[in-house]
């Protein structure tokens, strides 16, 4: 990808008040989470002068956010959570975007059988619930941050390779291609050269999906009691708040962590999406998670991409 | 009292800026019983915006500008939609061309016509409905059995004539036929036009062509508007546009056809292209093609006059026989 | 003819599924690290007995996939005498091995819950369905206009809303009006007709509408796309020059072909809504195997886990397989290949 390619998407990007809220959202929370050591007021796993009347405060002066169950300070577990949602967050998706990225290249490339297998791979892995896959995984193979990572990011390859073979399938045809194979470029050097660059964007727009995706699963997956038991997430804040603070109403615990999860989802969609739309506006498609995931599946089967619109069921009007 | 005239029809599509592309431009024609009608011109010269506009069935960007179109003396834009729709088909039917998705690929073909029987004439009983299908398939050369398939088992041919079928099923007093055979292959076409042609003289029929074939145009149409950049450039019977042609563009265009009693003449073809909508000349649209320009041409839009009865000619330069 | 081929194709490609879904069961509780059927042996809970039982049912003094010794010697049946076979052997007789936290047989308590499961997602995905495809077919209508906005915001919205906090958040709204845990009021018996099945609506209004709200946005989404794809064929054009009016043309000639893509989403999306069902009968203490799965996660009660696991994946893969074959029979095209 060029730098005029980059100018280029910039400039389309600030034009969009969708993305920059987004973005501003996400910002948010990087900042916080870069920051967390001076800016939570305490360590997460602090209990402070913990005595049975400290236990479950709602928020003071002290206390922003009120106090847990075991008498810690809600708003710094939720400051320090910010890290793991991040991390789990880009580190997965990176992954999941490396892979697909490779797979789509080679399938739509070099076509014939090594195509239909990673096909057939990706439609076996579509068909496989994912959270009852992770589920099964993490509590066999044991917790920990890292199993997390690498369990999100070796299942959420699938819709980036579709992807990516779709737009490599219509690269391949087009002229320069066949001018440098008749030169006689190698195979690499064109998938690397000419192939690659084109489709860098939309992966890149595709991984910031990913990273809401990869964020949701975590929290999944911590407040189903897999996380990192070492560290704070706000999935397992989740957790624990819902297990021992739902019937005291303990709201400032049980509120807090979710909202931060949708803040920084929803922030990341936005960016996701816009992005989708400015590097390949003929995707007339949402392409939010689960719909991404049925489109690729149906890519197959239904015959026709959406036409522009030149029909619509308005009345004519006469101008004025 | 004519079957129909238009009367300065202008339409313009809007951009996403909100600004207007004008695609037609004070077209004025008329269309009498039993006569036929050929809009010629090159793609993109307004003709089919010209026959959506005439049945209020622009796309959503498109605007009516200003222009009567009279019915039997109805003008059908001061209808309300609902009273529209009721003309549609009915006594206007239109076809499109390259019909590959003009028919929905997931209903029987036999079901798409009868929606048109039963939506304008009040026909319940399922019966006499299958009967007129079967009577129009045939009409056109379909064997009534293959009612029952969906689109994709017909041939493009067949798909087109099937269309024609539909398109009769209300016995309109209209036909626009929009490019009926320029998706086909040759044979076809001829099959095609020959069918038109039948059922024009059957059914006294007024048929508006749309087409770019000035073939076609010969031999099917009473009269003939030639279009060019969205304004009417010459208009008047089809003998004297292929004889007493006066415009620039119409008689560059009647030199870039074959000719079949001189078949080893080269075939002129007109340098340059249509303009732009979004770069409309400022005067005459065919000033930078043509071959007798002068420096009046660029600034002013000529007017359309009458050179005689019944043939009207844009341009002030054009070349008397 | 074509029809045939393609759903040939479409079986065999989901009997190599589960096969593969199968091994791949076998293979995760046999090698990760941990292995726990070592520690099936050592589990304190069972007795003896049962713990011989399990012994000679999965094999677990013997070789995994293939037993070289014997292959050698050209006892070519006997090398397959493995856990593996031993393993396929007990699961085409149903048996799934036994919980280790109530000792009772997995595929029983899996039977027992099972419809549970089956209810919810029933009237969740319905109730999506509806949802989402009335409301996509009028955000793709009224495109642009501010249905249209709002429509699209809130499928925005709730895509980055996981679903275990909604219902967190549904919970606690409705404490006090909605039975919020459990399927029914303690006490009430099957037994008790009408009285007992109004109370388990009660306690399924709840579940369901968190994962309606959830799910209902993709349907939205597809369906508008869908929809707005149809509405820009040039066969909508011509039921405009019909004479048709916009109403009948979304009935008769776009709702059809929208909504065929619509049955291959519900089927797909059945991996999600699994996914779904766990979280939302976890936080709503609905008794099904989405919260059989949890609580076997808290116990490690790894033979519950995995005899649920293959259940879910199981069940996703015939629903994926019978919407191939209801698609075929929808679409003509495909009949056509």
């Amino acid at each position: 990808m060029t730098m005029q390619q980059l100018r280029e998407i910039g400039r389309a990007f600030i034009r969009r008040p969708a993305g920059i809220v987004g973005l501003i959202m996400l910002l948010v929370v990087v900042l916080v989470a870069i920051a967390a050591p001076w800016l939570a007021p305490y360590h997460p796993k602090d209990k402070i002068d913990v005595s049975p009347g400290d236990l479950l405060t709602p928020p003071d002066s002290e206390h922003l956010l009120g106090r847990d169950d075991a008498g810690r300070d809600v708003l710094s577990q939720l400051i320090y959570g910010a890290r793991v949602s991040l991390t789990v967050g880009f580190v997965a998706s990176f992954m999941s975007m490396v892979i697909g990225t490779t797979i789509g290249l080679v399938a739509g490339y070099r076509g014939g059988r090594i195509d239909s297998l990673s096909m057939r791979l990706v439609d076996f892995l579509l068909v496989i619930p994912d959270l009852p896959l992770m589920l099964v995984i993490i509590s066999m193979w044991g917790r920990g941050l890292w199993k997390i990572i690498l369990v999100i990011g070796l299942l959420g390859w699938t819709v980036t390779a579709r992807l990516v073979r779709s737009q490599v399938l219509s690269i391949k045809e087009r002229c320069y291609i066949l001018r440098a194979r008749v030169i006689g470029a190698s195979h690499y050097r064109i998938a690397a050269r000419h192939i690659l660059p084109q489709v860098i964007p939309l992966v890149i727009a595709e991984a910031v999906l990913a990273v809401s995706g990869a964020i949701i699963a975590e929290s999944s997956l911590s407040f189903l009691g897999l996380g990192d038991p070492t560290l704070v997430s706000w999935g397992m804040m989740l957790n624990f708040a819902f297990e021992r603070a739902i019937s005291r109403r303990a709201w400032w615990f049980l509120l807090p962590p979710g909202f931060a999860i949708v803040w920084v989802s929803v922030g990341l969609i936005l960016i996701g999406s816009t992005l989708e739309e400015i590097v390949n506006p003929s995707l007339k498609t949402h392409h939010l998670f689960d719909s991404r995931r049925m489109m690729a599946r149906i890519a197959g089967r239904v015959p026709k991409e959406p036409a522009p619109d030149h029909t619509a069921l308005v009345e004519t009007e006469r101008a004025e | 009292m004519s079957l129909l005239e238009v009367r300065n029809l202008s339409i313009d599509y809007l951009r996403e800026d909100g600004t207007a592309l004008h695609a037609v431009e004070e077209v004025c024609f008329t269309l009498e019983e039993g006569r036929s009608l050929g809009l010629v011109g090159e793609s993109g010269c307004g003709k089919t915006t010209v026959i959506l506009g005439i049945l209020r069935l622009l796309p959503a960007q498109g605007r009516i500008v200003s222009g009567e179109v009279l019915f039997k003396g109805t003008d059908l834009f001061s209808l309300s939609e609902a009273e529209m729709r009721k003309h549609r088909w009915k006594h206007l039917s239109i076809i499109f061309q390259g019909s590959m998705n003009a028919l929905n690929p997931v209903r029987r073909v036999g079901d798409q016509i009868a929606d048109a029987i039963k939506l304008h004439e009040n026909a319940n009983d399922g019966r006499q409905v299958e009967v007129r299908v079967h009577q129009l398939l045939d009409l056109v050369g379909i064997s009534p059995q293959r009612s029952r398939h969906y689109p994709h088992q017909y041939s493009g041919g067949m798909r087109q004539r099937a269309m024609i079928a539909m398109a009769l099923a209300c016995s309109p007093d209209i036909l626009i036929a929009d490019e009926p055979t320029t998706a086909l292959d040759v044979m076809i076409q001829a099959q095609i036009l020959d069918l038109l042609q039948k059922l024009q003289k059957e059914l006294a029929l007024s048929i508006i062509l749309v087409t770019h074939d000035l073939g076609v145009v010969a031999e099917m149409c009473n009269d003939v508007l030639v279009m060019y950049g969205g304004r009417t450039a010459e208009y008047a019977g089809v003998d004297t546009i292929f004889n007493e042609a006066q415009h620039p563009y119409t008689r560059r265009l009647l030199q870039a056809f074959p000719d079949i009693a001189n078949p080893s003449s080269k075939l002129a073809s007109i340098p340059g292209y249509p303009p732009p909508l979004d770069a409309l000349p400022r005067g005459c649209r065919f000033e930078p093609r043509c071959h007798r320009k002068r420096a009046i041409c660029a600034e002013q839009i000529p007017i359309l006059e009458a050179v005689q009865p019944g043939h009207y000619v844009a341009c002030p330069f054009r070349e008397d026989n | 003819m074509q029809q045939s081929n393609y759903l040939i194709r479409k079986v065999l490609f989901g009997l190599v599924t589960l096969a593969v879904v199968v091994g791949f069961n076998f293979a995760l509780f046999r090698i990760l690290p941990g292995d726990p059927v070592k520690a099936i042996a050592r589990s304190p809970r069972l007795t003896q007995e049962m713990r011989e039982k399990l012994r000679v049912e999965f094999g677990l003094d013997k070789p995994v996939f293939l037993d070289l010794e014997r292959l050698k010697t050209g006892d070519v049946i006997g090398a397959f005498d493995t856990q593996f076979t031993a393993y396929i052997n007990a699961l085409l007789h149903g048996n799934l091995g036994i919980s280790f936290r109530s000792r009772r047989a997995v595929s029983e308590i899996l039977a027992e819950r099972v419809w549970r499961t089956v209810v919810l997602v029933a009237a969740g995905e319905t109730l999506s369905l509806v949802l989402g495809i009335t409301l996509g077919l009028v955000a793709a209508w009224r495109r642009g206009t501010r249905a249209d906005m709002g429509i699209l915001l809130y499928a925005l919205f709730s895509w980055g809303l996981p679903t275990f906090f909604l219902g967190i958040i549904l919970l606690i709204l409705a404490q006090g009006l909605l039975p919020v845990g459990g399927m029914v009021t303690p006490g009430l018996k099957p037994e008790d007709g009408w009285v007992y099945w109004t109370d388990v609506g009660k306690h399924l209004i709840l579940p369901t509408l968190t994962m309606a709200i959830i799910y209902t946005s993709s349907y939205i989404l597809i369906m508008r796309s869908s929809v707005m794809g149809v509405l820009s064929e040039d066969y909508i054009l011509t039921a405009k020059a019909k004479g048709m009016s916009t109403f009948r043309i979304l009935r008769s000639e776009a709702l059809k072909n929208a909504m065929l893509p619509m049955v291959t989403i519900a089927a797909l999306n059945l991996a999600y809504t699994v996914g779904g069902a766990i979280q939302v009968e976890t936080v709503f203490s609905w008794p099904g195997v989405g919260r059989l799965m949890y609580e076997a996660v808290m116990t490690r009660d790894y033979p519950v886990l995995q005899g649920t696991f293959l259940l879910l994946a199981v069940a996703v893969i015939v629903a994926n397989l019978t919407a191939d074959i209801l698609y075929s029979v929808l679409d003509p095209r495909v009949k056509a290949g």
